[in-house]
């Protein structure tokens, strides 16, 4: 094992050996390992197939940027898979399980290759041009077969049993990335008062320094001047460091999301421990300090398993002691290759050539490859690689050659490193809409006009070689301490044998044009090629924004962080016009993958949202009560007893409720305390109604509506005394109506004397209802008279009830005889097994919302939400006599006299009864004009509500019909499933018209 | 997630706490029933759609629960100032003038 291991290199803890599987193989790695590295240590470069063309695929960097190198990861336990992980950033620990993807049958021999053969077929845009035609295909044809082939990985199959944290912080400085720049900012912002938090995506700091760690650091190696800046910044009470943590996303006002990952990299897991929390840190000020990500070159066959980043395989070494190759051939436009070659060579690797695009390179490198026996090809550049499962070779010729075939030599090789220069990481910058400037000399975007209090610091705005670095990144922290008004001395830190560099930035190399060369590939995990985007170009794509959707570039899961700027630049040049001219693609949040997990934190199960329960609601549970959810509120919908299902349930509730007496929860219902001087007046403007001379102790229907006079709300209003109101709202438009209320009152009629509470959640509310309420409730009742002379429909009185302090209104949302009985909130449920014990004299049955809602459609009274939809008129649905007609105004008064409240045609409420009683039509159904089957019909209205009335022993449905009040006494078709429903129009009161159930 | 100062408050707060409610500085018409359909209607659906400062209420719902005005530049998302409901709005740029720019600090 591990054969491809350099003793005495790395940072990976060689006393601890950690086993781990891939693809049911078992492999050995050590403490410190990621999967990509323990499998590379092992000579294993196929990880993978691509999305598209199933192409052989191995890592190409050894970080967050990974395109190639995606693999499933799982533990044991169910639900805990998942896809898409990068295996160059997957830590491994002992009994981790990883799969490669998007193969089958295996990974070595993948059927799906044969789109590799037929690539032709899949150019860009190919399915928008393919699968248009004949349009019946695509349910049936093409979308299944599309989408049984494509995707990445594989969904998870379980729910994630894992939890996840959340926390806030507030902090003075935020410094994001713990390379030199970001440990410079660190080390000097520790000496001053601030509170500084410093994270990194890796797990340990140091950034380019754990790869780059040739140089001497303020007279001590790298790595020991590194050891002992992480420990004096773990030892500062002022600064907080977190690795494994990924600053995600930049939001308004410094707000930045930091996605930590807690678990992920352990065998055992304590018990209860969350897999990763999300921290909203909202800072000061803050520092960019995320560095640069090396540019692939574009040529032939760049994808191969073996062709790496020149970075990424001097991270393998430095890093994680793993050569990638026994002998690798470097292709490069930049300095920094060369070092890469170098390192590799003094760890012995054959490198065979450096192949450098360039006419030029410094006299240092150039005796630097000397010393070291590599041939130098300058002014050369790579046709393509040789080689499928892995790199076998590449052939090379002269840049200007005229021919390629002219000069073309081959030079056989196992590894081909390739450096096309560093794009400085403005990831988090351009989420703060912060614009980018182009360099027209270095060929980069550089961060430019500020949106948020923000430093960037290092390469990302350029910057080249760990001094400078470390200089900025000093100066950086000095800049935010004194906004914070604050100073430190700064830590200088001088750097000996810093490897500074500079390079050209090439679009696709030379030697990869041509119909027939092998293609040369741009986006590695989306499988865009340089000649889809030169397609793309010539099809009529003109912004890059438009080229990305085409060929798909730059929108896997990676955002483009490798092949952003070669596609931008390819399709510049087919363009003739320059890169800024062309535009860059928004960067958006988050910057990595995220799990749902840790956005949703807490907020999942049952702290997703809460469950508000009455008083009485235990009651209801522990007597089989099946709940429905209506707004937030849980609540009782029937209560079946042994054998009944709903139907039976609700019909025996409704029957013994009007035969006897029912009794209900409504606790629910909204209430709203109205109270002051100028109550009357306030409650003028609002409701439809008249209230001036409604007398205390009396209630009236209230209905409410928006300044566009569509229906917004409805209740039952009592008038307590002169001045105050107790105002009933919808159960699910109590806060709706409370906040409309507040802002008429608080806006517009600042001068009334006025007070508004919400009183929801203070009231226990029960509903007697039926011939023999009074019964039920007359024995619990001293200090009032409840008899019908004494205390009429749709009144009020304030009195004890078994002792407590109620509110008893005279109101009935059924028809028959009704009590609502209020009390504060906890006394409810005491109350009512006593008013439950007492109705057991008279067959008292306790009945649900759908019991409810049966017996107020028979009345045809309306519910707000059901009946109307917001483009509901009072007049459309027949409650015209609910408007004060002398009033000079009320909201939503002006709107209804508009000519098109007016029309004749609107959409009104009507009755309807099916033609056979025993059909009960859907709710929601269409209705159109009686014969007409043309397709399609003119859609006349819908039906609102349809039950199945026991007290009319038939079907009832109330509906919204174009001109329905002209249509009384007609008849509508309602086209269903297998059957065209006729129905004759009626008007919406089907029990009881003359009201005389009311008044007992 | 923006930060919103609250004029009653006088503290500088999440916008969690707080909630949209429209176009500011539209006063209802004293007296609605004499007014013209047109006006009405202009009243009822007519907003200015800026590109730009945006004078808009908010209210402090999980606050103090009070309604007060704000100019926010609809470009950057971010508020200039607040002000209690009743004050006119603030002559903080150029009369007229749209500020597209992002907000440079």
């Amino acid at each position: 094992m591990n054969n491809w291991r350099v003793k005495g290199k790395g940072r990976i803890n060689t006393n601890k050996t950690v086993s781990f599987t891939f693809d049911g193989t078992a492999y050995k790695g050590y403490e410190g390992d990621t999967v990509a590295s323990a499998l590379l240590a092992n000579g294993v470069h196929l990880m993978g197939r691509s999305f598209k063309y199933h192409r052989p695929r191995g890592p190409v960097t050894a970080g967050s940027e990974e395109p190639n190198a995606l693999i499933g990861t799982s533990r044991a336990g169910q639900g805990q898979f998942e896809p898409n992980t990068k295996a160059t950033t997957q830590e491994i620990y002992q009994g981790l399980i990883t799969t490669s993807q998007n193969k089958w049958p295996s990974l070595n021999f993948d059927i799906g290759e044969i789109n590799d053969r037929l690539y032709r077929l899949f150019a860009a845009g190919f399915y928008y041009k393919t699968f248009m035609w004949p349009k019946s295909f695509w349910d049936k044809l093409y979308e299944p077969v599309i989408r049984a082939t494509a995707g990445l990985g594989k969904a998870p199959s379980h729910d994630d049993p894992d939890t996840y944290a959340s926390r806030y912080l507030h902090t003075d400085l935020l410094i994001v990335g713990a390379g030199p720049a970001g440990l410079a900012a660190a080390l000097t912002a520790m000496k001053s008062g601030a509170d500084v938090v410093l994270v990194d995506e890796n797990p340990e700091l140091g950034g380019s320094l754990l790869f780059e760690n040739a140089t001497t650091l303020n007279d001590q190696a790298c790595d020991e001047w590194l050891a002992k800046a992480v420990a004096e910044l773990a030892a500062a009470p002022n600064v907080r460091v977190l690795t494994r943590a990924t600053a995600i996303g930049y939001y308004h006002e410094n707000m930045v999301g930091v996605a930590e990952k807690l678990t992920d990299h352990l065998t055992r897991v304590p018990d209860g421990a969350p897999r990763e929390r999300m921290w909203r840190i909202r800072a000061k000020e803050v520092i960019l300090a995320q560095g640069a990500i090396e540019r692939p070159l574009v040529f032939g066959n760049n994808d191969r398993p073996g062709v790496l980043m020149a970075s990424a395989a001097q991270t393998y070494l430095n890093r994680f002691g793993v050569k990638v190759g026994d002998c690798a051939a470097v292709v490069t436009t930049h300095d920094s290759a060369w070092f890469a070659a170098f390192d590799l060579a003094d760890a012995g690797v054959k490198i065979p050539v450096i192949v450098d695009l360039r006419q030029d390179a410094s006299q240092d490198l150039q005796r630097g490859a000397a010393e070291r026996g590599i041939a130098v090809r300058l002014g050369h550049t790579v046709a393509t690689v040789k080689g499928r499962k892995r790199a076998s070779g590449i052939t090379i010729c002269e840049v200007n050659a005229g021919s390629q075939s002219d000069a073309v030599s081959s030079i056989a090789c196992d590894t081909v490193l390739m450096s096309g220069g560093w794009t400085p990481s403005l990831h988090l910058f351009s989420h703060t809409k912060g614009s980018l400037i182009w360099d027209e000399e270095n060929e980069v975007f550089l961060p430019g006009e500020k949106t948020e209090r923000c430093h960037i610091a290092g390469a990302g705005r350029g910057l080249w070689g760990q001094q400078q670095a470390f200089d900025d990144g000093k100066h950086a922290a000095l800049e935010a301490l004194s906004a914070l008004g604050q100073s430190a001395t700064p830590n200088a830190v001088n750097v000996r044998g810093d490897r500074t560099g500079t390079g050209v930035v090439m679009e696709e190399l030379p030697g990869a044009g041509g119909g027939s060369a092998p293609r040369a590939f741009v986006d590695f995990q989306n499988d865009v090629c340089a000649k889809d985007i030169r397609l793309a170009v010539r099809e009529g794509m003109r912004s890059i924004e438009h080229v990305k959707r085409f060929t798909t570039t730059g929108m896997a899961t990676d955002q483009g962080k490798l092949s952003n700027m070669n596609g931008l630049k390819i399709a510049a040049k087919q363009l003739e016009c320059p890169v800024p001219a062309v535009g860059l693609t928004t960067f958006r949040p988050p910057y990595t993958p995220t799990t749902f997990g840790s956005f949703a934190g807490y907020h999942k199960g049952e702290l997703f949202e809460v469950t508000r329960k009455t008083n009485i609601d235990s009651w209801a549970e522990e007597n089989a009560a099946v709940f429905e959810s209506v707004s937030l509120w849980r609540r009782a919908r029937y209560f079946p007893k042994v054998g009944e299902d709903m139907d039976a349930a609700v019909l025996r509730e409704c029957r013994q409720t009007r035969a006897s007496v029912g009794m209900f929860d409504a606790s629910t219902l909204g209430k709203i305390e109205v109270v002051g001087p100028d109550a009357a007046e306030f409650m003028n403007r609002i409701y439809t109604n008249p209230w001036s001379k409604l007398a205390p102790g009396r209630c009236r229907y209230g209905l409410m509506l928006g300044e566009d006079g569509f229906i917004r709300d409805d209740g039952v209003i009592g008038r307590i005394s002169q001045d105050r109101f107790h105002v009933t709202t919808t159960t699910g438009g109590a806060a709706r109506v409370l906040t409309m209320m507040e802002h008429f009152l608080q806006t517009e009629w600042p001068e009334l004397d006025v007070w508004l509470t919400s009183t929801t959640e203070q009231w226990s509310t029960i509903a007697l209802n039926g011939p023999n309420a009074r019964k039920v409730l007359e024995p619990f009742v001293t200090d009032a008279d409840l008899s019908a002379e004494a205390f009429p429909h749709m009144a009020l009185k304030e009195c004890l009830v078994a002792g407590f302090e109620a509110r008893v209104f005279r109101v009935s949302f059924t028809g028959e005889l009704g009590f609502e009985v209020n009390v504060p909130a906890e006394h409810g449920r005491a109350l009512w097994e006593l008013l439950h014990e007492e109705g057991q004299k008279h067959g008292l049955c306790v009945y649900g919302t759908e019991a409810m809602h049966v017996m107020r459609a028979e009345k045809g009274y309306i519910i707000v939400g059901q009946e109307t939809d917001g483009t509901v008129t009072p007049a459309d649905a027949g409650l015209t006599w609910a408007i004060g007609k002398k009033k000079p105004d009320f909201v939503g008064k002006r709107s209804l006299s508009r000519p098109d409240m007016l029309q004749a045609d609107r959409k009104q409420l009507i009755g309807l009864l099916t033609e056979d009683p025993n059909t009960v039509l859907e709710e929601g159904a269409q209705i159109v004009e009686v014969g007409d089957t043309a397709i399609p019909a003119k859609m006349l209205g819908h039906v609102t509500s349809s039950y199945w009335s026991s007290a009319l022993n038939r079907s009832i449905a109330l509906a919204l019909v174009e001109g329905g009040h002209h249509r009384d006494g007609g008849a509508v078709d309602i086209p269903m499933p297998g059957k065209t429903h006729r129905a004759n129009v009626t008007g919406t009161v089907f029990y009881d018209p003359e009201g005389e159930r009311l008044n007992m | 997630m923006l930060l919103i100062r609250c004029p009653y408050c006088a503290e500088t707060l999440p916008e969690l706490e707080f909630e949209y409610s429209g176009e500011a500085h539209i006063a209802r018409p004293q007296n609605p029933s004499d007014e013209p359909d047109d006006q009405w209607k202009d009243y009822l659906f007519i907003r200015s759609n800026v590109r730009g400062e945006h004078a808009e209420q908010w209210r402090h719902t999980h606050g103090c629960g009070r309604y007060f005005n704000a100019l926010r530049n609809t470009v950057s998302d971010k508020f200039i100032t607040t002000y209690p409901m009743g004050e006119t709005r603030p002559d903080i740029n150029c009369a007229g003038e749209e500020k597209n720019e992002q907000l440079a600090r």
